[in-house]
């Protein structure tokens, strides 16, 4: 006769993950680093707001970027144009950046640099609106990004993101005057979930609600009054 | 196609429970409790879980899950509602934002059904004599 037993574990389904990116966290917190975790759908601009949030914040800020894509390091060029520490980790089929990879990240930087020398590390996520919003990976704050083309249901519809966001960029906002898109509808619509959530409006193209954006990236990493001049001492082969 | 992902974070947990056991239980079910409000579709799980089991530890086991839904509670009104998932998220009486969410949330392995081999051996041998 088989007898079953019953344990009660009452822990976390990403548990694993959790401890994971606590684990990154920690590290962070030791090297004075903010770090910051950017989600969007592809194609939000999370890469274009990127380039123009690194060129402005660059000699105020050491920042770095790790940067996750699917296959390829398109992007991750992109940002070694503007002059800082990339590193790339492709998620290959995985959707999202979990805990582990971020790790991988955090080891390919220490090869570059040394970590106390840095003020930021941006974590650009694989471009989707579900996954990686369930996946903590050791940041300080979730930045999501939803573009003016993407329509105002989107909050509506993937909730998740938009509820565990700190900071919301609407993007192109360039483009509203062509579309038949609601601004105050999408905001409305993203504050039946989460009340708390900063919203910025911005333009990366014309640059238009850029300062509002970087004067929040100044404010969470601690340094609003004062411009700092350290850049990352990059260890160069 | 996160669920991959999801289950491998859970039979991590899993196998780190079944390592503490002394005596290597079978594990015949795993019970999951999975919000309505969060990223998770159950389906998904089970199909990465059976996936995942063939020649390891559990084998023998399957998921169990149970689904909650997403309750909030407003404060203008002191009562829980249930926003619906897709569609509204404010308070249905008096039009404030999700602030507290009370329920819809849990990614959780509850608990974990298993048979004690070690056990069964015992009795197998009192029989025998």
């Amino acid at each position: 006769m088989h007898q079953t037993f019953d344990a009660a574990l009452e822990m976390n389904l990403l548990h694993a993950n959790q401890a994971g990116a606590d684990h990154n966290r920690e590290h962070f917190d030791e090297w004075g680093i903010t770090c910051l975790n950017l989600m969007s759908s592809p194609g939000a601009g999370k890469t274009a707001l990127l380039e123009k949030t690194l060129a402005a914040l660059r000699s105020e800020l050491a920042i770095a970027v790790v940067e996750g894509d699917m296959t390829t390091e398109l992007d991750a060029d992109r940002l070694r144009q503007c002059g800082v520490p990339v590193v790339a980790i492709n998620t290959g089929r995985s959707c999202h950046l979990d805990a582990r990879m971020v790790a991988g990240g955090i080891h390919q930087l220490k090869d570059l640099l040394d970590p106390r020398s840095l003020d930021l590390v941006v974590v650009e996520n694989v471009g989707n609106l579900v996954c990686p919003a369930e996946f903590e990976v050791g940041e300080h704050a979730k930045v999501a990004l939803l573009s003016v083309t993407e329509g105002e249901d989107k909050p509506l519809k993937y909730p998740v993101m938009f509820r565990e966001a700190n900071c919301l960029l609407i993007t192109k906002t360039d483009l509203a005057p062509y579309l038949e898109v609601d601004l105050d509808r999408i905001v409305a619509n993203v504050r039946q979930i989460n009340p708390q959530v900063v919203i910025i409006p911005v333009s990366a193209k014309t640059g238009a609600g850029l300062e509002d954006w970087l004067n929040w990236v100044r404010q969470v990493t601690g340094r609003s009054h004062q411009p700092s001049d350290r850049t990352p001492d990059l260890i160069t082969a | 196609m996160h669920e991959v992902d999801m289950t491998r974070s859970l039979v991590l947990t899993l196998r780190d429970w079944w390592e503490s056991q002394p005596d290597r239980p079978q594990i015949s079910r795993v019970h999951l409790r999975v919000g309505d409000f969060t990223c998770v579709e159950p389906m998904g799980l089970v199909f990465a879980f059976d996936a995942y089991k063939e020649g390891t530890f559990l084998a023998a086991a399957e998921l169990a899950i149970e689904s909650v839904p997403l309750v909030a509670f407003c404060h203008a009104c002191q009562s829980d509602y249930r926003p619906e998932v897709g569609l509204h998220y404010a308070c249905p009486t008096c039009g404030a934002p999700m602030e507290d969410i009370r329920s819809g949330r849990e990614l959780q392995i509850s608990h974990i059904e298993y048979q004690n081999a070690a056990q069964e051996t015992v009795i197998g041998q009192l029989a025998a004599v």
